[in-house]
């Protein structure tokens, strides 16, 4: 066992911890970006003028009528910009553009004493426009070419001799859509200048690191002149991790221009209308299996749309083609994938990052190929399971393939799976209108960032004189709860009680050079930092408590606020008392602490490589019923068996696996963005684009019985404590969501049929495949329940 | 004018608010209670709920949950409210804050005042306990909690589990509990306002006299009631009116008078209410209002402002035309009753003149025997209806002698399905006849396909709900004494 995962007794990890902020989330008090900037009263609020075009290009803006609106203050233009006007790395994403890209596009933003001054000014703003032509859909931009970025391809063995031999091949088009993060908090931020010439941003993001790093180049500083503080976000999802930075960097340069405080917080339709979502996908692929149920050849065609400007979509892609296995040995493989660039909104992190939709891909096969070869859809998929020794399409050892196995046999057993199918049967023989159905779904998710740099974390552990401790790190808090975790991982290192531990904001100015809190990397690699710091101040209390206890320092142990020596039985010390007289003998008791992920290695030219620390795995039992007549369906009941290998916080993560799902769920079954694909004028409008059209799932799409259970004796060797990143694999057991309605749907028509369901799978989604399935039984059978269907066909 | 004055979490505040246009939202949180927070300020996430104290109708009060960022703060002038900071505080934590702490129900935290605030007042409901007796639904805690308070709250984090564990651990009020004593006082009345502001007048005039005088006197002036419509164009279009009269505390618009021949609604009684009181007295509507938005809009929405407004997808007109239903308009010059199947005239157009006021309305009794609501939606919670159905027969001796079939969301105006009801009369109730029905049924209206459901969907729905409205009548015959 490594030093790192080594658990100590009585550690504050692994104890069932409530949110840090807990109580200041139901009292109110919590702050968010937003709160702090309305206590600046003398700051002027930032307002866009959004561009009405999905494709345009800006021939002049006229500013005069705006600035006569009372309260506007300033209008801010690209004649602003001191240094680089550009919001991203890939100098793709002008700040102010003189050529928008998607409808919606900010062309520049208006200073206002009020948001109503702000706002009126906006829509005083004149500009003109030329409008030019438009890519709004996958189809579109593949038909005219428009890619961005590199086209990568994956390859294993030989995809087409084996399709050529195989007993059976199925060929079929996978196409998913999109989805907003809705985070509940919209995206904000607060800039002005400091004393000392600073620039000081507060903001939502995630990546604190790289908010500064663009407001820096935006404002022509270097970075040690931009601090970026970060308290907490409600909510990111991926979706602050970099569409906060272009923000943050008009409010900066807002403030720079005006010398005032500037605000800027985007309402929901602009957050929704302006900012990048999870990317659809657009997948041609043939499979092959052989006679019994094993898949022996994949070949797929992935396109992401991308929107606008390259962004993450790159490393979204790669994710999306690392995924592609999800937990199955294909022992042929060919997958190719690439970037389109469309006229949207640009397409961003979203918890997950590309691997959920690289998953869709082989659980849509799956699930549509079980019944025409004569499969439970259940024992397909854990026919095709990894097994030990085996390898990933690019080349890593898929360690713990067992623990795949021992998941899904647990969950059956404990959710009852067999009992329960065999009674699901016998409802839906007696139910001609309303069929169930009962789904399970695995997961193995790669962890870690695939680019190896970003693998690397450092924090700050400040002991005062009094034995109280204050700890920073590199990582944010947008409720996943990894401040919580943070503060039990330094209690346990440092072996004092979890209430002498605070935790303070992140900020640059602290931690430097921090990756982004993301790839659900934020525990792993910021525990490793935050451990490290402990023990090094650790260490030096035990050559001072050595001293005390009369023991040598390697036989002094700090457990729960108490120092004691082994062998040493008459004699123990407080920790403060240690740290009192560590101050005395004048020993730091301060330390800056720093990880680097260990063992990973990858080449993106011959996609080959172990990009991942380790594997994930989880397992998800789905019970739905549909109403024939509607498409309507509910969840009634879930089963999860997840490995978080042994939790840092069980609460914490219970709660990560829960909120996953339902959001996967969400996206796969309910979560619906449309844009305008039109040729009339609101061309590349988002439609959807307020919490009225845009349907998260609500209190009716919580399943009726929630059962999630950690797998147990999970240890894993080499990261903090032994735990897992928890953040993203989870989302990914709600297929089993849409692979139970798969099942509902075709129970509605004969067996053995390939049921296909669109994406998102909503009621009018399911509703019209359970019509094709019904349409497809024998006519005379169906006649009594089907009454509607002919009405339609003659009708 | 005297300025608005409010009470908030107990203390007597002064309102200053910017405009007349100022949300309760906007003002609390320029006041510093930014635990009130803003997610889509059109009244469908919640995170800005706050209680409001209400009249419980018995001399008492009420903590009624609301969307802030739907009221105008004038609107609360004398009002009592209570947010998140005002139920408990960190070192004393009430109860249903320390049920969400404990098992996780936050998580980023940011929608959590406003579930503290929904999940507080279903707490305090008076019938909350004895309901915990014998409803068999699953949306019902053991402790009576009724999940359907929480509909109108959205969290993105949770997927909900922890927080109807926390909803249905939660006891009855302890005997100190404040916020319970204070229910055995009078919530505060209506208090006359008139607030001139640069970006217009708000008016809550003392009586329907006045406000109908004040209507006549400036056209174009807004009759307000719950401000859930008028609140979303005022924040999401930037809708500003010069003159906003306030008439949802009219006694005469917020009484239900039920008569031998029928039952005058108010148009200003929330549909919470309405709910209450329809409960084994009209079907339809107990079928109904629970389907319309959420709980937190139903508190503030009324029958007036959904019809008021003449959207083609309110929920309401479909159920309404089932029902027969008039509208009762009131003028300076008196009063005129239109049938509800004549009071539509075009998209979001209606026969009310300037200075016409919904007063009530009119449900004739008793009601068809058999009856059914059907709203055809993405979501079970807080959705608008792609299509939305309300039927109403009447059948005597295994005959149908009477049909209403009420559409929502298939033409500019909610419809009645008159090809359909002539397919039905005349006719036994029987499979041949409702699969004759769903086929006319299907062909009724021209709907268009949206982002919320395709034309296709929305006419075969239409033909779907008649097999399912025969099918599940069938399947109860209690309720209609004929066999399918």
């Amino acid at each position: 066992m490594s030093a790192l995962s080594e658990r100590p007794d009585g550690a504050v990890v692994g104890t069932r911890e409530p949110h840090e902020s807990a109580d200041l989330h139901v009292t109110g008090r919590a702050l968010y970006t937003d709160d702090i900037a309305m206590a600046r009263k003398d700051a002027l609020t930032a307002w866009p003028v959004q561009a009405p075009h999905a494709h345009a290009a800006v021939t002049a803006i006229r500013t005069e009528a705006a600035l006569a609106v009372s309260g506007v203050a300033y209008v801010l233009t690209a004649s602003d910009v001191p240094g680089v006007n550009d919001s991203g790395v890939s100098g793709d994403e002008p700040l102010f553009p003189g050529e928008v890209r998607y409808y919606g596009q900010a062309v520049c933003w208006v200073l206002g004493e009020t948001a109503e001054s702000a706002r009126l000014g906006a829509a005083a703003v004149e500009v003109d426009y030329d409008p030019l032509p438009s890519i709004m859909t996958l189809p579109e931009a593949i038909a005219a070419g428009s890619f961005q970025g590199a086209h990568r391809v994956t390859r294993r063995g030989d995809a087409d001799e084996a399709l050529a031999s195989a007993a059976h091949v199925f060929e079929g088009l996978t196409e998913m859509s999109g989805q907003e993060h809705f985070y509940l908090e919209t995206q904000a931020s607060l800039a002005y200048v400091d004393e000392g010439g600073q620039m000081y941003v507060q903001a939502g993001t995630q990546h604190p690191t790289e908010t500064q790093e663009i407001v820096a180049h935006v404002l022509g500083l270097p970075s040690n002149a931009v601090t970026v503080q970060n308290v907490r976000m409600g909510g990111g999802f991926g979706g602050k991790e970099w569409q906060p930075h272009g923000l943050a960097a008009v409010a900066a340069l807002g403030s720079m221009c005006t010398g005032r405080p500037v605000r800027l917080s985007l309402n929901r339709n602009q957050d929704l209308t302006m900012t990048g979502k999870r990317h659809g996908f657009h997948v041609p692929w043939t499979a092959g299996f052989d006679g019994d149920g094993h898949i022996v050849a994949l070949k797929a065609e992935l396109t992401a749309d991308g929107g606008w400007s390259l962004d993450l979509s790159e490393p979204v892609l790669a994710r999306a083609l690392c995924h592609l296995d999800n937990a199955y040995w294909i022992p042929n493989v060919e997958a190719s994938g690439r970037v389109a660039k469309t006229n949207k909104t640009s397409q961003t992190a979203f918890r997950g990052f590309g691997g959920p939709q690289g998953v869709f891909v082989i659980e849509d096969i799956l699930g549509r190929c079980a019944a025409p070869l004569g499969f439970d859809p259940a024992e397909l998929r854990r026919r095709n399971f990894y097994r030990p020794g085996q390898t990933t399409p690019y080349g890593q050892p898929v360690r713990h393939a067992a623990r795949m196995h021992d998941i899904w046999s647990q969950l059956l057993a404990d959710s009852g799976f067999d009992r329960r199918s065999a009674e699901i049967e016998a409802f839906n023989a007696g139910s001609p209108h309303t069929k169930r159905a009962l789904a399970v779904t695995p997961i193995k998710f790669g962890i870690s960032f695939n680019v190896a740099a970003f693998n690397q974390a450092g924090a700050l552990v400040l002991v005062y004189k009094d034995g109280s401790v204050l700890i920073n790190h590199g990582g944010t808090e947008m409720g996943q709860g990894l401040h919580t975790k943070m503060i039990q991982v330094a209690a346990t290192a440092l072996g004092v009680e979890r209430s002498r531990v605070r935790l303070v904001p992140t900020r640059t100015d602290k931690v430097p050079n921090t990756s982004a809190t993301a790839a659900s990397t934020g525990a792993d690699l910021n525990g490793g930092a935050v451990k490290n710091a402990c023990e090094q101040i650790r260490e030096r209390l035990a050559g001072v408590a050595g001293g005390m206890l009369g023991a040598n320092p390697s036989d002094v142990r700090f457990s729960g606020g108490t120092v004691m020596a082994l062998g040493v039985h008459d004699k123990e010390l407080k920790f403060d008392d240690v740290v009192n007289a560590a101050y005395n003998q004048r020993v730091q008791l301060s330390a800056s602490g720093y990880y680097r992920t260990e063992g990973l290695h990858w080449d993106a030219e011959s996609w080959h490589g172990s990009p991942f620390k380790y594997f994930a795995y989880g397992a998800a039992a789905s019970e739905v019923e549909v109403d024939g007549f509607t498409g309507a369906y509910r969840t009634r009941r879930v089963d999860i068996v997840h490995d978080v290998g042994d939790s840092l916080s069980p609460l914490i993560d219970i709660g990560q696996v829960e909120g996953g799902f339902v959001q996967g769920a969400g996206w796969l079954t309910l979560e619906d963005l449309r844009w305008d694909t039109s040729d009339g004028n609101g061309r590349g409008r988002l439609l959807t684009q307020s919490a009225s059209t845009y349907k998260l799932p609500s209190f009716s799409e919580m399943p009726g019985e929630f059962n999630v259970t950690l797998f147990e004796r999970a240890h894993e060797d080499g990261v903090v404590y032994g735990s897992k990143a928890v953040g993203e694999p989870p989302l990914m057991l709600a297929f089993s969501v849409r692979e139970a309605l798969r099942q509902a749907v075709a129970a509605f028509g004969p067996a053995g049929r390939e049921t296909e369901l669109a994406h998102p799978t909503t009621p009018e989604a399911v509703f019209w495949a359970l019509h094709e399935a019904r349409g497809a039984a024998d006519p005379a059978e169906t006649e009594a329940s089907n009454v509607g269907d002919e009405i339609l066909a003659g009708g | 004018m005297e300025r608005p004055s409010l009470t908030v979490n107990g203390r007597l505040r002064r309102v200053d608010p910017a405009g007349v246009h100022t949300t309760a939202l906007q003002w609390l949180r320029s006041d510093g209670l930014t635990g009130v927070k803003e997610g889509c300020a059109e009244g469908e996430c919640g995170a800005c709920a706050v209680m409001v104290a209400t009249p419980d109708g018995d001399g008492g009060t009420a903590w009624t949950s609301m969307n802030a960022c739907l009221i105008p703060i004038a609107a609360l002038d004398g009002q009592e409210i209570v947010t998140a900071e005002g139920v408990g505080t960190s070192e004393r934590l009430h109860p249903v804050q320390e049920e969400m702490a404990e098992r996780g129900g936050s998580q980023c935290g940011y929608c959590t005042p406003g579930f503290v605030c929904s999940m507080a007042a279903e707490f305090y409901r008076p019938d909350r306990q004895s309901d915990a007796m014998g409803r068999p639904c699953n949306e019902h805690g053991p402790n009576g909690f009724d999940l359907e308070s929480l509909s109108g709250n959205l969290c993105r984090c949770t997927g909900y589990r922890p927080i109807r564990d926390a909803a249905y651990a939660l006891g009855a009020p302890d005997a100190g509990d404040v916020l319970a004593r204070r229910m055995n006082d009078p919530a505060p009345g209506p208090v006359g306002t008139d607030l001139k502001k640069s970006d217009g007048r708000f008016v809550r005039p003392a009586g329907l006299e006045n406000a109908l005088t004040l209507l006549a006197d400036n056209p174009g002036a807004l009759p307000v009631a719950g401000c859930t419509d008028w609140g979303v164009d005022v924040n999401i279009r930037g809708r500003r009116e010069s003159l906003v009269v306030a008439i949802d505390r009219l006694p005469e618009l917020c009484a239900i008078d039920e008569s031998d021949t029928h039952v005058d609604i108010g148009a200003a009684v929330p549909l919470t209410q309405i709910e209450q009181w329809a409960h084994g007295r009209v079907r339809l509507l107990s079928q109904l209002v629970p389907q319309f938005a959420s709980r937190l809009i139903r508190n503030r929405a009324t029958l007036g402002g959904n019809l008021g407004t003449g959207s083609p997808i309110g929920d309401t007109p479909p159920a309404l035309l089932a029902l027969g239903a008039s509208v009762v308009l009131a003028s300076r010059d008196g009063e005129r009753v239109v049938p509800l199947g004549d009071y539509f005239t075009g998209y979001r157009q209606t026969v009310r003149a300037d200075g016409e006021l919904i007063r009530a309305v009119r449900i004739p009794l008793p009601c068809a025997p058999m009856t059914a609501f059907h709203k055809v939606a993405k979501r079970r919670f807080d959705d608008i209806s792609s299509v939305a159905i309300g039927f109403a027969l009447d059948i005597d001796d295994g005959q149908i002698t009477a049909a209403r079939i009420g559409l929502g969301g298939v033409a500019a105006t909610p419809i009645r399905a008159v090809h359909t009801e002539q397919e039905l009369v005349g006719r036994p109730w029987n499979s041949d006849t409702a699969r004759d029905a769903a086929a006319a049924l299907g062909r009724e209206g021209t709907p268009m396909s949206d982002h919320r459901a395709s034309s296709e969907y929305r006419s075969i729905m239409l033909s779907q709900a008649m097999l399912k409205f025969f099918a599940e009548s069938g399947s109860a015959p209690t309720t209609i004494g004929v066999t399918p």
